[in-house]
Order: C-alpha cells, then sequence, then structure tokens
C-alpha cells in the first residue's frame, strides 16, 4: 500500500445517527478509521458502539454518510456493503448452531478464492471439528469460528464487535493474538470492553459517551490518563506492562480486573 | 384392527395433504417471517390446472396423472413466486400489512376461481387403480392414500435433499435461524425468500392435485379448509422445521380420524385442543426454535 492510500482513513463516518424500534441509539457521530492497525470505539455499556457498528453495515435503520475507502456506502443494502469488502464480527458470536462449522464457513465465502489455508493455519482446532454442530462448540471455539467467516475473505476492513467477551483468559489472549496477525493485513474497528486488550492491540480510540464521539487519539494515551477513563468509561485503565506499545503482537494473556 | 388399520391410513393420506401445505407455510415464516393467509390459493389453482389438465387428456391414465402433478405443481410455484415478488417483496417486517394483503389475496382468488371454474365442485376421476382398494391386516384401503403418502415421503425427501446439500439450502437453513446474520455475511437473502416461497408454491399446487384425487373433487374454497389445518400444523411442528411440519401433520390428521370415528365427529375440535395444549405447553411447537 502506498504511503498516500495508507494516510487515506477507509472509514469516514459523517453525522452517522442511527434508530432501533424508533429510539434514537447513535446520535451524530463522526470520526475516521485509518487504513492501517487497530481502532478501539470505547464507551460504558449501552452508550452505542454496537449500533455503531450495525449502522455502518445497515443492520439498523440509519441516516448520516458512510465512506468506504472513498466512497459513499450508506444508500447499499447491507450485503452489498459486506461484498465492498467489509468482514463483520458480531458481538454473541452469532454463529448458526444448527449448521456444522464446516457449513459456517463455506456460508461465508464469497471471494473467488477464499482464504481456506490461511484460517486452517489460524484456526487449527475448526479444522478438526469440521462436521460438528456449531451450536456445541465451546464459547471460544464459536469466536474462533465468528473470526475465522469474516478471515475467509479479502476486506477492506474488520469490524469486531466485542470478541473476547465471556471468555476464559487463555482464549482471550488467543483471540488477541489473532487480531494482532490479522491487523497486519487489514485495518480493524474494534468494539472491546477488555482495556488490557485494547491496550495490547490498539493505535487508535473513538470513545462514544451517550450516543455521541466524547474523543479520538491514542488508545495508549486515553487510557493512560486516569481523569479520562474515569470520566467516559467509569474506571481507571490498568497501567499495561512496562514497554507495551499500540499495535505490538507478542501477546500475553489479558489480565483480570482490566474489563470495564 | 382393520377399523384402526383404515383409520390410520386414511390419517396418513390426510396427513400427506396437511405437510404438503405447511412445509412451504413454515419455511416461509421461518425464514422470512411472513404469515401467508394465500398459501390455500396456491393448492386450490395447482387442483384447478391439474383438472383441466386430467379433463382434456383423458382422466383415467397414469400419464396424464403425472402430467397433471407437474403442471400443477409449476401453476402453484408461478403464483406464489408472483405474489412473494410482487407483492410481499415490499413489505418485509410490515407485518400487518403482511396479513392484510395474503388474506386480501386469498379472497381474490376465491372471488377468481368461481369466475372461471364456478362455485360448485368439478369432480375428477383419476386412473382406474385410485378407486381400488389394497388390504392390509383386513382393511380394504383406498389406493389414493397410497399415493398421496408416496408424494409426500418423496417430496420431504427431495426438500431435505435440497436443504441439507445445496448452497441455497444451506443459506434458508442458516436464514431461517438468523436472517439478518445471513445479510452481515454478504449474501442477498432475497434470492431465497423467491426461492421458498417458490418450492412453496409447487408443494402446495402437487398437493392440490393429490387433494383433488383424495376428496374426489375441486372447488375453490378446497385450499382454505386445508390451510386452517395446515397452520395448526405449522404451529404444532415448530415454526421453520421441516421435519417438525412432517411429524405434527401426521400426528393431527391420524389424531383427526380417530377422534372423529370413536369420539362422534370431534375431530376438528380434538385438533384444537392439541394446539391449544401445544401452545400452553411447548409454544416453540414440537421442533421449531426456542426464544
Amino acid at each position: 500500500m502506498s504511503a498516500a492510500a495508507e494516510t487515506r482513513p477507509i472509514l469516514t463516518l459523517t453525522g452517522l445517527t442511527a434508530h432501533i424500534a424508533g429510539q434514537q441509539v447513535v446520535e451524530d457521530v463522526s470520526f475516521t478509521v485509518p487504513a492501517t492497525g487497530i481502532t478501539a470505539l470505547l464507551g460504558r455499556n449501552g452508550v452505542g458502539k454496537t449500533s455503531t457498528i450495525k449502522a455502518i453495515i445497515g443492520l439498523i435503520d440509519r441516516t448520516g454518510a458512510v465512506e468506504l475507502d472513498g466512497v459513499r456506502i450508506e444508500k447499499e443494502p447491507t450485503f452489498k456493503i459486506i461484498r465492498s469488502g467489509v468482514g463483520y464480527v458480531p458481538e454473541d458470536r452469532e454463529v448458526f448452531s444448527k449448521l456444522t462449522v464446516a457449513e459456517n464457513l463455506r456460508l461465508a465465502e464469497r471471494d473467488a478464492a477464499p482464504r481456506r489455508q490461511l484460517v486452517e493455519e489460524l484456526f487449527p482446532d475448526l479444522l478438526a471439528r469440521s462436521a460438528q454442530m456449531a451450536g456445541t462448540l465451546s464459547g471460544g471455539q464459536q469466536q474462533m469460528v465468528s473470526l475465522a467467516r469474516a478471515l475467509l475473505n479479502t476486506n477492506k476492513i474488520l469490524l469486531v464487535d466485542e470478541p473476547t467477551k465471556g471468555l476464559a483468559p487463555k482464549i482471550v489472549a488467543e483471540v488477541a493474538e489473532t487480531l494482532a496477525e490479522a491487523a497486519r493485513s487489514v485495518p480493524i474497528l474494534l468494539v472491546e470492553q477488555n482495556l488490557h486488550v485494547v491496550r495490547q492491540l490498539a493505535g487508535g480510540a473513538v470513545v462514544l459517551s451517550g450516543g455521541r464521539v466524547v474523543h479520538t487519539g491514542s488508545a495508549l494515551e486515553f487510557l493512560d490518563d486516569a481523569e479520562l477513563t474515569q470520566r467516559h468509561l467509569g474506571v481507571s485503565a490498568d497501567p499495561g506492562p512496562s514497554g507495551e506499545t499500540a499495535g505490538k503482537t507478542g501477546l500475553e494473556p489479558a489480565r483480570k480486573g482490566a474489563a470495564l | 384392527m382393520s377399523t384402526v388399520v383404515l383409520l390410520l391410513f386414511t390419517g396418513l393420506g390426510l396427513g400427506a395433504l396437511y405437510f404438503l401445505v405447511a412445509a412451504g407455510l413454515s419455511l416461509i415464516y421461518g425464514l422470512m417471517g411472513v404469515l401467508n393467509f394465500a398459501h390455500g390459493a396456491f393448492l386450490t389453482l395447482g387442483a384447478f390446472t391439474g383438472w383441466e389438465i386430467a379433463r382434456r387428456t383423458g382422466s383415467d391414465n397414469w400419464w396424464t396423472f403425472l402430467l397433471s402433478l407437474l403442471v400443477g405443481a409449476a401453476a402453484g410455484a408461478a403464483f406464489a413466486a408472483f405474489t412473494e415478488f410482487v407483492l410481499i417483496r415490499r413489505l418485509y417486517q410490515r407485518h400487518i400489512e403482511q396479513v392484510l394483503i395474503t388474506v386480501g389475496l386469498s379472497l381474490a382468488a376465491v372471488a377468481l376461481f368461481d369466475g372461471i371454474w364456478g362455485t360448485d365442485p368439478v369432480f375428477i376421476q383419476g386412473p382406474a387403480w385410485f378407486k381400488e382398494t389394497t388390504e392390509i391386516l383386513g382393511a380394504r384401503v383406498p389406493n389414493d392414500r397410497f399415493v398421496c403418502i408416496i408424494a409426500a415421503v418423496l417430496v420431504l425427501l427431495a426438500m431435505v435433499f435440497f436443504l441439507k446439500n445445496t448452497r441455497y439450502g444451506m443459506i434458508i437453513r442458516a436464514g431461517v435461524e438468523n436472517r439478518s446474520m445471513v445479510t452481515a455475511l454478504g449474501i442477498d437473502v432475497r434470492k431465497a425468500f423467491t426461492l421458498v416461497f417458490t418450492i412453496g408454491g409447487a408443494a402446495a399446487g402437487l398437493g392440490g392435485v393429490l387433494a383433488s384425487h383424495y376428496f374426489g373433487y375441486v372447488s375453490p374454497m378446497l385450499g382454505g379448509s386445508l390451510l386452517i389445518f395446515a397452520f395448526i400444523v405449522t404451529v404444532i411442528g415448530g415454526l421453520g422445521s421441516l421435519t417438525g411440519a412432517a411429524i405434527a401433520a401426521v400426528a393431527v390428521a391420524v389424531l383427526q380420524q380417530f377422534a372423529n370415528f370413536y369420539l362422534g365427529g370431534t375431530g376438528d375440535f380434538v385438533v384444537v385442543l392439541a394446539l391449544a395444549l401445544v401452545l400452553l405447553f411447548r409454544p416453540s411447537g414440537l421442533l421449531g426454535r426456542t426464544s
């Protein structure tokens, strides 16, 4: 990717407002996501992080402008937005429980040459469980299926919503490692409650409060500012291990107590 | 013993007809959330077109019968595809409007059939073998029951094969479970909607031709009378479950036949009672999704 392309944002939201059942859940949100690395979308529970992700791909009613790689997409139906190069990893995995692992993955293949080998290398366990019903997998394994579905295709951006929610610390570390690996080739907008994972992975941060953007900037600088994290997240983020830098891929298991 | 066997096979034959209607209803509701009150009209159109084929080409041979099955299924499929594409597609997620338009379509279709074929039943004859009986454990079972049962089993197997072994089948199974996530994988689920309507219409059209031989006549109200029980079957079987629809169709029809014979013609009442019990104690149906 050229330097110019790298500096241009891959995703630009302008005045995004979203509603669920007539209730406004996102209000006039504007921010950009750079074309490299991981950008964290942070905020307390219920501030509209998941709704923002869903509004980007049109899963809920919204107004405002959404620009993907310089192209307006807000008028397109969800399936076309996804086909234009968006990988979506939903909150709570949303695997198809009555389909096998292999079927879940086949269903997600939209490229002529899906990256099956990459997925097999990243998630060897899924290969062994390909004939198993996805509904019988553990939470961590289901998250792997959910991530694998997004990684099968070549995307311009990944939208990843709370990938470590409800997972054991060891699995959290594995998920974080996978995301770090993925971020080498595709930018990620990450909703994540586990601040230790955010500290390990994210370069930038966008913070929502009351459905609006209240802070944008470096993720580490935000997490290191106790007053800001207390005000916008309601907690003081644990300082990361010394020497940690955003985007670092040599990950350690996430620590207890880091979650919001 | 012979009475029990006869009731059982008559119930299985009727259950086959219920299944052919309920299978489409169940998949349509499971995938799209549409309660299709016009589904009976697909069946009636299939029955009338099948009757037209029989009338024009001679009704007493097997080739005519097989041709009428094909044409009846095609007519049901075409009517269903038209309904989805022209009327329902604009109304997804608007459930009140869906109910209004499908109820309106069912009423309009009956009026149309009245206008074309008249309000009186038209009687039909199939191959001579249909009127003969086969003795099983002392019971003389009308042969047309076996035709209905075999046809329904073949349709069930074909649908299961399609759902399990094709990409669109996979999309439909996934869509029944979580439609928005299918869309979020970049799949145009609207094509699956049209396909499910078409398959459901074909099964109903096929059921219409078989129903006309089972009852011996076709009338504009034929679809509506079977649709009521097909809805009961769909709810008892579990919305969106093909296997559930098959099990419930047999259970409802057999229960209905036995109650009619042994409980003084209370078959319809017993079936509604069974529906109430299922709704009370297992609202998701025998094999339906739990919320």
